[in-house]
């Protein structure tokens, strides 16, 4: 959830550093959630929707043709940014889509041979909620445990993995903390007992390497809106040697090899692999100058800053993903407090539940913790200057808000927060 | 999502933030809420010997709503007998700061550390077990 701003952009004049200099507000430090589309995928789509307005399966004439071959131009963009074959890339409306079509496909498919699945606790809700599904229709699943750094532990893994187990489906970033899961080991455990690997990819794809050749992935799905593509297209990597084999979801003209049917949104695929030529090339660049303001923004803060935590692994993680806990300050009022600022919260106090973040408590987070953490994306169009803005917005409030809290006062008189005897409301 | 004008303004500038001493005979504390549902608010209440509330403070953790909500009841409990201020209701508080749906369990913690501020005020000055002659709570306060 991000903070709402009002009115429309204003510019600011930082006092320090110099950088900080006319930045427009507000900042978008919200990068997991979704991307700006990058204006030359913007330029690459639209002859799409005017003058080569064809459909793709419309084979008797040059419009047709002309989408076609938009279309599978971007098939081979997005092939060649994971290291697949063309004919290996299905085209969906987006992760969800590719993980439901992954998980549901493979698990009806091979369902009277193989009846389980192993997945792990931190997946995106799309996941576990399609696994929840397989569940109804007697398919055993195993929601696996990770260590306190969000990394799967492969000892449990290859525990959980048996011969009846058709698909290990495990992500390869974590869209709330960043980390990074082996997927090469995980892969290996996987096949050792016969099974397919599918990876969720959508915070991964066009952020760090990937190769489904070298990392034996069967089957990974996709998202275009989070590697600066537009929003409603989204694919499936599906292995054809050893060829992995699902049913459909949808049904109809028997499109993208009877995986899924339906006409194709050929705008938003031209864009879409448009974004995956640009994050290919750029990759390497894009990631240096993500890890550098990533440092900036975690040293900036902590210099000022006492008690402030990363969660997940320090290492093992996506630079352009930091979820720190400001102990002693809710997550909520934090967010309201640099509303200039646009991030998301652990803390999930709007819903009914007041439960915090799943993710965050599966790492063993104290639930006090979880509810004071924030999560930073940084990306392609960050700038050194919103970066310094935002530490020193994040720096002012949390002294703020520390200020007004009754458990940092406690904290300082020395007080154990646990020695207190907490209402429940 | 969208908040409301009078939340905002309390939210950004909160009234009566700060401590006093919870040892005084004079002061009730209330600590209502815990840290593992992102709430925690502490409203302490100066009582004069006539048992009006002369001052109040609080400290919240709590989201913005949480803390509106605080800063709210510390102002209108100023001013008022013990009684009164017992009488203030969570949805008068949600109304005044306009609170969506999903915040109405910040007003009712609110009314919650009051009535708490309320009961430690009349347990130290001994008043506890006379809750039915809380109307002169100023008599006893005074000796």
């Amino acid at each position: 959830m991000a903070t709402k701003t009002q009115g429309g952009p204003k510019t600011v004049q930082a006092k320090e550093p110099a950088a900080a200099r006319n930045i427009q507000l507000p900042i978008y430090l919200d990068y997991q959630a979704t991307t700006p589309t990058d204006p030359r995928v913007v330029e690459a789509m639209l002859p799409y929707f005017t003058t080569k307005f064809g459909n793709p399966h419309s084979r008797n004439h040059s419009f047709g043709w002309e989408a076609e071959e938009g279309v599978e131009t971007a098939r081979a963009q997005i092939a060649a940014l994971v290291g697949a074959t063309d004919k290996e890339i299905i085209f969906t409306s987006g992760a969800t889509e590719s993980n439901n079509l992954a998980i549901k496909g493979v698990g009806r498919f091979y369902k009277d041979r193989r009846n389980e699945i192993v997945t792990v606790v931190t997946e995106h809700k799309c996941v576990l909620d399609a696994c929840r599904h397989l569940e109804e229709e007697g398919v055993k699943v195993t929601y696996l445990a990770v260590k306190q750094n969000g990394l799967v532990d492969l000892g449990h893994l290859r525990q959980a993995v048996t011969d009846k187990t058709a698909l290990v489906s495990v992500m390869a970033v974590n869209n709330e903390i960043g980390v990074v899961q082996p997927l090469k080991e995980i892969a290996a455990i996987a096949h050792e007992k016969g099974a397919f690997f599918h990876t969720d990819a959508a915070q991964a794809a066009g952020k760090i390497p990937l190769d489904v050749e070298d990392m034996h992935i069967d089957l990974m799905s996709i998202s275009a809106h989070k590697m600066y593509g537009p929003k409603g297209v989204g694919a499936l990597y599906v292995r054809r040697k050893p060829r992995v084999r699902l049913h459909a979801l949808i049904h109809g003209g028997g499109q993208e090899r009877g995986m899924r049917s339906g006409t194709l949104p050929v705008p938003l695929i031209v864009g879409f692999g448009k974004a995956a030529e640009i994050a290919q090339n750029e990759m390497a660049k894009d990631n240096e100058r993500i890890r550098r303001l990533s440092d900036r923004l975690f040293n900036g803060i902590n210099k000022e800053l006492k008690d402030v935590v990363l969660n997940g692994d320090r290492d093992a993680r996506f630079p352009g993903n930091l979820n720190l806990s400001f102990s002693y300050v809710e997550g909520e009022s934090l967010m309201m407090g640099i509303r200039d600022i646009a991030v998301s919260s652990g803390s999930a106090c709007t819903s009914a539940s007041l439960e915090p973040s799943y993710v965050l408590r599966a790492l063993g987070v104290e639930e006090e913790m979880a509810h004071t953490s924030i999560r930073f994306g940084i990306g392609r169009m960050t700038t050194e200057g919103e970066i310094d803005y935002a530490i020193e917005t994040i720096v002012k409030h949390v002294k703020k808000l520390r200020e007004m809290s009754p458990l940092w006062e406690m904290v300082q008189e020395g007080i154990d927060l646990k020695s207190i005897q907490w209402s429940d409301h | 999502m969208a908040y409301g004008e009078k939340l905002i303004d309390h939210y950004e500038n909160p009234r009566n933030i700060g401590s006093m001493d919870k040892h005084a005979t004079d002061v009730g504390t209330g600590l209502v809420g815990a840290p593992a549902c992102g709430d925690v608010m502490k409203l302490q209440i100066k009582v004069s010997s006539e048992g009006i509330i002369e001052d109040a403070k609080f400290k919240t953790f709590g989201c913005g709503s949480a803390i509106a909500s605080s800063s709210l009841v510390t102002e209108w409990v100023k001013g008022k007998t013990l009684d009164e201020a017992e009488g203030i209701k969570n949805t008068q508080i949600a109304q005044h700061l306009a609170l969506p749906p999903v915040k109405i369990h910040c007003s009712v913690l609110a009314e919650d550390a009051i009535k708490a501020a309320i009961a430690d005020y009349r347990k130290k000055s001994g008043k506890a077990q006379n809750v039915q002659t809380a109307s002169e709570p100023a008599t006893v306060a005074a000796q």
